[in-house]
C-alpha cells in the first residue's frame, strides 16, 4: 500500500499466538504508547505483555449496582410507607425484608447496565470510523490473523526504526493505513 | 504455520497418558479460519429450503397464537376453562414452564463461566438466544391471563405507577417481586448476550459482502477492532456480567416460587420450593438446549464444534438436576406426612391418587425416571436417544408445574367448592402457539446471527494458546 501524506497507524500482521506475544513485549519494552494489538479472540497474559493496568469497569459495575439498591429500598418506601399507607394483612408498611426481592433485582439490573456502558465508556465505543478498518488485511483480526498497530503520532515513532523494530519482531505485511 | 507445527508425536509425548487425555473441545483440529467459515457460513448465503418450511410452519403457529389471544383480549378470559375454582391453570403453568427453560442458558453461559467450564463455549450463543425466546413467550402469559391487558402498563398493576385512585402497587406482594425479578431477568441476559455477541459481529462485519450487511453487522458491532485494550475490558465486563447473572437467575425462579410458597395454599406453602424450582428449571432448560441443539448440530454439520462430548457432559448435567428435582418431590410426600396438617397431607395424596393422578404419574415418569438411563454411557452418547429422553424432560417439566398449580388449587379447605379443570381449544392452541412464537425467534435467530460463539471457541483452542506448541510456542514442551 503506498504511503500518503497522512498516516494514522503502521500495521504488521502475525500469524500465530506466540509471534504476537513475543512481539508485543519487544514493542513495550520500546516505550510506545499509542499501540495497540488486535486478534480474533482475547489471548491469555496479552494484558501483562503489553503491559497494561487491571480493569476500570468494575467500579461501574459496584455504582451501578449501589444505585439499584438504594433506589428500591427508598422507591417501596417512598410509595408504601410515605406517599399512600395502605396497610395490606396486617402486615408493616415497610420493612427492608419484603423490599429485599425487588431492590436486589433492581441491584442487578443496573450493576449489569454499569457494566456495559462502562465498559463501552472505556473502550470508547461506538466508534463509527475507525481508520484502521479500511485495511482489507487487517479485516483478518476477526478472523485467524494477529496484529500490532502502532500510531504514527506516538511520540516514539519514527517511520524507519518503528518499521524495522516491526519486521525484527516477525511481522508481515507491514503497511499504513492514511487517516 | 499453525498448521505445520501440528507435529502430532511432539504433542503426544508432553501430554498425560492417552487414557487420560481430554477428548479437544474442537475436533480434527479444525484451524482458526475454518471455525470463522463454518459458524458464519450459517448465517451467510442462500436461505436453505428446510430453513422456509420450517420458518413458514412456526410462522403459521405463531399467527394462531396471536388469533387466540386478540380473541381472549377482545372477549375476556372466559374463554379459557378457569373458573373461581381453579383460577390459575395453564396460563400461568405455560409462564412458569417457559421462564424455567430459560434457566439452562444462563446457566451455561454464566455459571458455567465461572466453574472455567471451557465446553460451554460450543452451546452458550444459542442457549442464551432461547433463553431470551423462552422469556418472550414465558412474558406473554402473566399479561394476558389479567383479563383486561390494557391496564398493565397504564395505570400500572406490572410497573410501578399509581392506579387511578393514586394508589400504588403494593411490594408486599410476591406477585410483584416477580415482574422486577422477570423483567431484570430478561433485560440482563439480553444484554450479557449482546456482549458476548459484539466481537462475532465484527467477524459477520469484515465477511459481509453486501453494502446493507456490511452497514447493519458493523453498527450493532460498534466498531469492535479486537483491540486487546478492549478485550481487557472487555473480559472484565463478560466477567462482571457472569457474576451478576449467577445470582439473578437464582433469585429469578426463587422468586417465581414465591408465587406459590408465600400463599396458604395445601401444596403450595412448602419452604423447599426455591431450590427445588431452580433445580427443575435448569432440568428442564437442558432438556430444551438438547431439543433445539441435536437437530441443529445435524442440520448445520457441526459436529466438530458442538461434539458428542458436550451431548454427554449436558445429560450428566440433567442427571444431576433431575435427581434433584426427584428428591424434592420424595421430600414434599415426607414434609406432608410428617407436618402433621392433614390439608397439606391430603393435597398430596390427591396428587398421586386423585383424579389427576395421571398428570403425576407422567411427571414422575418423565422427570425422575427418565433421566435415571443417563447412568448408562451409552444413552448419554447416542444423540437420537438423548433427544427422545430430551422431549421427555420437556413433556414432564410441563406437567410439573401444572400438578402443582392444578391439582393444589382444584381441592382445598372447602369441599363445596371442589372442581376439575377442562381446558377449552383457546387453552391449547394459545400454549401450542407459544412453540410457534419461540421457534420462529430461533429461526430467525440461526439466519441471521453467528448460532455459536466464534471468538470465543477460538479461544478454548490449543493453537489460541501461545504457550502451546500449536499456538506456536517454541522450546517449550
Amino acid at each position: 500500500m503506498p504511503e500518503t501524506n497522512t498516516p494514522y497507524a503502521l500495521i504488521a500482521e502475525f500469524e500465530t499466538a506466540a509471534d504476537i506475544m513475543n512481539a508485543a513485549v519487544r514493542v513495550r519494552d520500546a516505550g510506545f504508547r499509542r499501540w495497540d494489538v488486535h486478534t480474533p479472540y482475547p489471548v491469555h497474559g496479552m494484558d501483562d505483555a503489553m503491559g497494561l493496568q487491571n480493569s476500570k469497569v468494575g467500579w461501574f459495575t459496584f455504582f451501578g449496582g449501589m444505585t439499584g439498591f438504594t433506589t428500591g429500598m427508598s422507591m417501596i418506601w417512598w410509595m408504601n410507607k410515605w406517599d399512600y399507607p395502605v396497610v395490606v394483612g396486617g402486615k408493616p408498611l415497610f420493612s427492608p425484608m419484603f423490599a429485599f426481592p425487588v431492590s436486589y433485582e433492581l441491584t442487578i439490573l443496573l450493576a449489569s447496565f454499569g457494566t456495559l456502558f462502562g465498559m463501552l465508556f472505556l473502550n470508547r465505543l461506538p466508534k463509527l470510523y475507525n481508520p484502521l478498518l479500511k485495511s482489507r488485511t487487517f479485516a483478518r483480526f476477526s478472523n485467524d490473523r494477529f496484529f500490532i498497530t502502532i500510531q504514527c503520532d506516538d511520540p516514539k515513532y519514527s517511520s524507519t526504526e518503528t518499521r524495522k523494530l516491526l519486521e525484527d519482531s516477525g511481522g508481515r505485511q507491514i503497511h499504513f493505513v492514511e487517516d | 504455520m499453525a498448521d505445520a507445527v501440528s507435529s502430532q508425536g511432539a504433542l503426544k509425548l508432553a501430554g498425560p497418558p492417552r487414557e487420560l487425555e481430554r477428548v479437544p473441545l474442537v475436533l480434527n483440529q479444525r484451524p482458526m479460519g475454518w471455525i470463522s467459515d463454518k459458524i458464519a457460513g450459517i448465517a451467510e448465503g442462500k436461505t436453505p429450503r428446510w430453513w422456509w418450511i420450517a420458518f413458514a410452519i412456526s410462522f403459521s403457529v405463531m399467527s394462531m397464537m396471536a388469533g387466540m389471544i386478540g380473541y381472549l383480549i377482545s372477549t375476556g378470559v372466559g374463554v379459557w376453562g378457569l373458573h373461581n375454582t381453579v383460577g390459575w391453570a395453564w396460563d400461568i403453568t405455560n409462564f412458569v414452564f417457559w421462564i424455567g427453560i430459560g434457566h439452562a442458558g444462563t446457566l451455561i453461559s454464566a455459571i458455567l463461566f465461572l466453574l472455567r467450564q471451557k465446553w460451554r463455549t460450543s452451546i452458550n450463543r444459542a442457549a442464551e438466544a432461547m433463553t431470551l425466546f423462552a422469556v418472550v413467550c414465558a412474558g406473554i402469559f402473566p399479561v394476558v391471563h389479567t383479563g383486561r391487558v390494557w391496564f398493565a402498563l397504564y395505570p400500572g398493576y406490572l410497573i410501578p405507577f399509581p392506579n387511578a385512585n393514586s394508589i400504588w402497587p403494593q411490594f408486599r406482594s410476591p406477585l410483584l417481586w416477580d415482574v422486577f425479578a422477570v423483567s431484570t431477568y430478561g433485560t440482563v441476559s439480553l444484554l450479557f448476550w449482546y456482549v458476548g455477541l459484539v466481537p462475532d459481529l465484527a467477524t459477520m462485519r469484515d465477511r459481509a459482502t453486501t453494502k446493507m450487511r456490511k452497514f447493519l453487522y458493523g453498527l450493532f458491532a460498534l466498531g469492535w477492532t479486537g483491540s486487546n485494550r478492549h478485550w481487557s475490558n472487555y473480559e472484565k465486563a463478560y466477567l462482571l456480567l457472569a457474576g451478576l447473572s449467577t445470582p439473578l437467575v437464582l433469585s429469578v425462579h426463587s422468586v417465581v416460587s414465591f408465587d406459590f410458597a408465600v400463599s396458604q395454599v395445601p401444596g403450595w406453602h412448602t419452604t423447599i420450593f426455591p431450590p427445588y424450582f431452580v433445580a427443575g428449571a435448569i432440568f428442564s432448560g437442558f432438556g430444551m438446549v438438547l431439543t433445539l441443539l441435536i437437530p441443529l448440530r445435524s442440520v448445520c454439520g457441526l459436529h466438530d464444534v458442538i461434539t458428542i462430548r458436550h451431548v454427554e457432559l449436558m445429560c450428566k448435567v440433567i442427571l444431576a438436576t433431575g435427581s434433584i428435582v426427584g428428591y424434592a418431590y420424595g421430600m414434599e410426600f415426607f414434609i406432608a406426612w410428617y407436618g402433621g396438617n392433614p390439608y397439606e397431607l391430603y393435597a398430596f395424596k390427591n396428587r398421586a391418587f386423585g383424579p389427576y393422578w395421571w398428570a403425576y404419574w407422567t411427571m414422575i415418569s418423565c422427570n425422575v425416571i427418565s433421566p435415571q438411563l443417563f447412568w448408562f454411557k451409552w444413552c448419554r452418547t447416542h444423540v437420537v436417544f438423548v433427544f427422545i429422553v430430551s422431549i421427555f424432560v420437556n413433556i414432564g417439566m410441563w406437567f410439573e408445574r401444572f400438578v402443582i398449580i392444578v391439582t393444589s388449587l382444584h381441592r382445598d379447605y372447602l369441599p363445596s367448592s371442589w372442581g376439575m379443570f377442562y381446558p377449552t381449544y383457546v387453552d391449547v392452541l394459545t400454549f401450542v402457539g407459544s412453540f410457534g412464537l419461540f421457534m420462529t425467534l430461533f429461526l430467525l435467530f440461526m439466519r441471521f446471527l453467528p448460532v455459536i460463539a466464534i471468538a470465543e471457541v477460538k479461544g478454548v483452542t490449543p493453537q489460541a494458546d501461545p504457550h502451546h506448541a500449536l499456538g506456536g510456542a517454541k522450546g517449550h514442551h
